[in-house]
């Protein structure tokens, strides 16, 4: 029997009198990897600034390798040899990778205030190996793939040799290859000994590395076991509270054949290569590729906010697209973006200008442009509800305040203002939680039943398997295979999708 | 979700608050206050009633009445830097075009212009003569000379537009050139002289009124009003915010951008030029180096109103408040006789204190009460 290295007992936080967690109990033994899921406002957050020394808790004791364990600050977490691996945010892009590990103690010359850049690159070096990545110290980290940054983030958190690694969503923009790279890592380090706390969206990563699973809702525990013994299914349910018989609502419409959307021949030298396909109406299809592959790049050239040299796209039979995104929405073609807070909200502005900032000027009088607020908003409170956005007051909250899966709401809200006959969803589902995926997999079936034709755009093959009646297989820019939804398995659309990597 | 939680939870608290004892309600009311966007205002005043007895002349007539007509010229600049700075953007080039545009309608109105100081312009002989402007003494004279000042403002603010929206050259440099090209234009043009002689009925605009509310106020509140409405009622004023906020989500959502930028600036140039009829009018010349010295006022009330220079945040009204404080500060500061380098000194120093007020405010909104 293997010992515990870190013991939660009765763990309790509250914040302005609603519980974040409640008595929260649970143990890492030396060798384990203890995997924490749970929806997004769960508590694992909370938790994990709790242990991490941001947070002190209301109640509740914690101890490590059986000696109180009272943190005041992250540095005091760190000094007890607890480190956290978050999503590549703590690296900046502009330093080499052995500036970005000595960032905080940088070895100087002996006595001088100059840094010993010898020093670092050897120790940097040294780093690298232990994760085996074949780098030079002097690459600058903007240059790396997110998978080499999540490396860089690890060798930086296991140099000073901590008996407790916390990885905090590692997989999320990590492709296949890198994940299992990574997984690879975490057993090694799990046979050293250290104790691991992975957290994760991505249940299917959860099944394949941990050792124990620990379910948390609404700040408790809901559920705690042997990996053996779970089932997605089991995860799913502890987590949402009720039991979702799939992870993907059931479609209730066929597509017809009308066409919605038409690619002729469209390329972009260094992105996308003779891209032809037909979108119906009422189909949901779905773009499956690696990072890479120009699954992004095609959207935003089918909205017209990057260029194409050649090549037609119409929409609704001869609206010619791809010209501009005022072009895009005139011809009703609405596009929900990779990365929401960047390219989707006004993240500091209220909830209801956001959901109207694309029709603003179908509200307006027509001589003097004055927004009639009243109409407006009074559509978007139809659209809020009909998305069941889970808001406070709408003219005065902005998304800021919000979850991530109410927040993508928001951004479809958005485009349903404008009653899309083309919809394109980039990553609709990235950094939202099972019961928010749900209803978003449910808003596109819902559009799709309304003869709206859906491009589905997605990183995660499953989901697109659970929601597309077709899927196309992207790959160096071009479109490589079609897989109709009888033809769906996992390992075909896979290994379309590495052909040529795998040469 | 948490911070919408919060923010209900402090709304409640704050109820609970205002019904409870003397002492906690008028704490309540004192960060109320604090908080309130009139801050600025309310600082303004408590100064200015705080400095009366101290400082001779203060509250008399004659010095409130210079104390306005200081601020409505600067005022409708200040409008046209907010909405620049909406946008996220800025704009250095007021002043230059305050001296361009100035210079440029004396030489069509004025009535007589001595050749001693400016026969080496350029313009001299065909453009200007002895005898004044190239239109001096036609009816149309001032109408022309007007309507040429805001276009030369405003085709700046094109100049600049164009440059930053079209050509993604930051803001910083491209107004920094202009305000270095057409403030030395102007002085070229001028012979670094002031053009004199404005026709009469021109310098009413900023001398007279009708009856006690001089033209300049008129002036300057139907420009605030009009920049209000835009900002806060039409789809304009949502572009402009949007832009200013996040403008990669602003493109994607069908949001002309570059149309929007591009009216910001010259929306600063019109209003730039609005300040130099009223400038121009007030002294009776047209001045090369109208604008000196006035560039971090400018933007220093706008900013101190509470527009934030990082985009997106922004209202006239907070202009109002914050050119009214800068004027103030000047005024007392002259009235106490202090030299030009004390002033400036005591100045900054104020401003540095507002600043930290104003930083400590916002923590306390973002906190919620």
């Amino acid at each position: 029997m293997s010992k515990t290295v870190l013991e939660l007992k009765n763990i309790s936080k509250s914040f302005f009198g609603i519980a974040a967690l409640k008595n929260v109990e649970f143990s890492v033994k030396e060798g384990q990897v203890i995997s924490l899921i749970g929806e997004n406002g769960a508590g694992k957050s909370t938790l994990m600034n709790i242990i991490g020394g941001v947070l002190k808790p209301d109640g509740g004791e914690m101890k490590l390798q059986d000696q109180n364990y009272i943190p005041n600050t992250p540095k005091d977490a760190a000094e007890a040899g607890i480190e956290f691996i978050h999503q590549e945010l703590n690296l900046f892009p502009n330093l080499s990778i052995a500036d970005n590990m000595f960032i905080t103690k940088f070895p100087k010359v002996s006595q001088t205030p100059i840094i010993d850049k010898a020093n670092i690159r050897n120790h940097t070096k040294e780093m690298l190996q232990a994760v085996d990545l074949k780098v030079s110290p002097d690459t600058l980290v903007e240059n790396l793939s997110p998978g080499e940054r999540q490396l860089v983030e690890i060798a930086k958190a296991i140099s000073s040799d901590p008996q407790i690694l916390i990885f905090d969503e590692p997989t999320t923009s990590l492709t296949a290859k890198e994940t299992e790279r990574l997984f690879e890592l975490i057993n090694s380090l799990r046979t050293r000994g250290k104790a691991i706390i992975y957290i994760s969206h991505i249940l299917a990563d959860v099944m394949n590395i941990s050792d124990e699973i620990v379910v948390l809702r609404d700040g408790q525990v809901t559920d705690k076991g042997l990996k053996k013994d779970f089932t997605i299914d089991r995860m799913i349910c502890s987590m949402v509270g009720r039991d979702i018989k799939q992870l993907y609502p059931e479609r209730k419409s066929q597509p017809t054949d009308e066409i919605a959307l038409k690619l002729e021949n469209v390329s972009q030298p260094g992105t996308v290569h003779n891209i032809s396909f037909e979108l119906n109406k009422g189909e949901v299809l779905g773009i499956f590729g690696l990072m890479g592959s120009g699954r992004s790049e095609l959207a935003r050239i089918i909205f017209g906010l990057d260029p194409h040299e050649t090549g037609k796209i119409s929409i609704d039979g001869d609206k010619v697209c791809g010209i501009s995104p005022k072009n895009s929405i005139e011809n009703k073609l609405a596009f929900v973006t990779e990365n929401r807070r960047e390219e989707g909200l006004l993240m500091d502005v209220s909830i209801a200008e956001n959901m109207g900032l694309v029709t603003l000027t179908k509200y307006a009088s027509k001589l003097t442009k004055v927004i009639k607020k009243t109409s407006l908003y009074d559509q978007v409170k139809k659209v809020g509800e009909l998305l069941k956005l889970k808001s406070g007051d709408i003219e005065k909250y902005p998304p800021k305040s919000l979850s991530g899966g109410n927040q993508q709401k928001v951004v479809i809200g958005k485009w349903l203002m404008t009653s899309p006959k083309v919809l394109i969803v980039d990553e609709p589902t990235r950094g939202i939680d099972v019961g928010a995926k749900y209803e978003v997999y449910s808003i596109i079936n819902d559009l799709a039943a309304q003869g709206t034709g859906v491009l589905m755009i997605s990183s995660e093959l499953e989901e697109l398997m659970g929601t597309c009646d077709r899927i196309l297989v992207m790959n160096k820019g071009e479109i490589i295979s079609e897989f109709s939804k009888t033809g769906f398995t996992q390992k075909n659309i896979m290994r379309a999708a590495f052909r040529q990597d795998a040469v | 979700m948490i911070g919408g939680i919060s923010l209900k939870l402090e709304e409640k608290q704050i109820t609970n608050k205002n019904t409870s004892s003397f002492a906690e309600k008028s704490k309540y009311t004192l960060k109320k206050i604090f908080v309130s966007e009139y801050f600025i205002l309310y600082l303004s005043l408590a100064y200015f009633f705080i400095l009366v007895p101290f400082v001779p002349g203060l509250a008399s007539a004659s010095n409130i009445m210079n104390l306005f007509s200081n601020m409505w010229p600067m005022l409708t600049i200040a409008i046209g830097q907010t909405i620049v700075l909406i946008v996220a953007g800025i704009d250095l080039s007021q002043t230059a075009t305050l001296g361009i545009t100035s210079i440029i309608g004396a030489m069509v109105m004025s009535t007589g212009i001595d050749p001693a100081l400016l026969e080496t312009s350029p313009l001299w002989g065909w453009f200007i003569t002895e005898q004044g402007g190239v239109l001096a003494g036609t009816s149309m004279a001032i109408p022309i000379g007007i309507v040429i000042m805001l276009t030369v403002g405003t085709l700046i603010g094109w100049f600049n537009g164009i440059a930053i929206a079209k050509f993604k050259i930051t803001a910083f440099m491209v107004t920094l050139v202009s305000q270095m090209f057409f403030g030395a234009l102007a002085i070229y043009l001028s012979t670094s002289q002031n053009i004199m002689n404005l026709p009469k009925a021109f310098s009413a605009i900023g001398t007279e009124g009708i009856g006690i509310i001089p033209f300049s106020l008129v002036i300057a509140v139907v420009l605030g009003i009009v920049a209000h409405i835009i900002l806060s009622s039409t789809v304009l004023g949502r572009w402009l915010y949007s832009t200013g906020t996040n403008i990669k989500s602003s493109i994607v959502s069908g949001v002309p951008t570059d149309k929007v930028v591009i009216f910001a600036y010259m929306f600063s140039g019109f209003c730039t030029s609005v300040g130099a009829i009223l400038y121009s009018a007030r002294l009776g010349m047209g001045r090369p180096t109208l604008g000196d010295n006035m560039l971090m006022d400018i933007i220093g009330a706008t900013v101190i109103g509470g527009t934030s220079m990082f985009g997106g945040k922004g209202k006239v009204l907070w202009t109002v408040f914050g050119v009214f404080f800068f004027v103030l500060l000047s005024n007392t500061l002259n009235l106490l006789n202090l030299s030009y380098f004390t002033i400036n000194i005591v100045k900054g120093a104020i401003i540095v204190v507002a600043a930290f007020i104003d930083v400590t405010r916002t923590r306390i909104i973002a906190k919620g009460l």
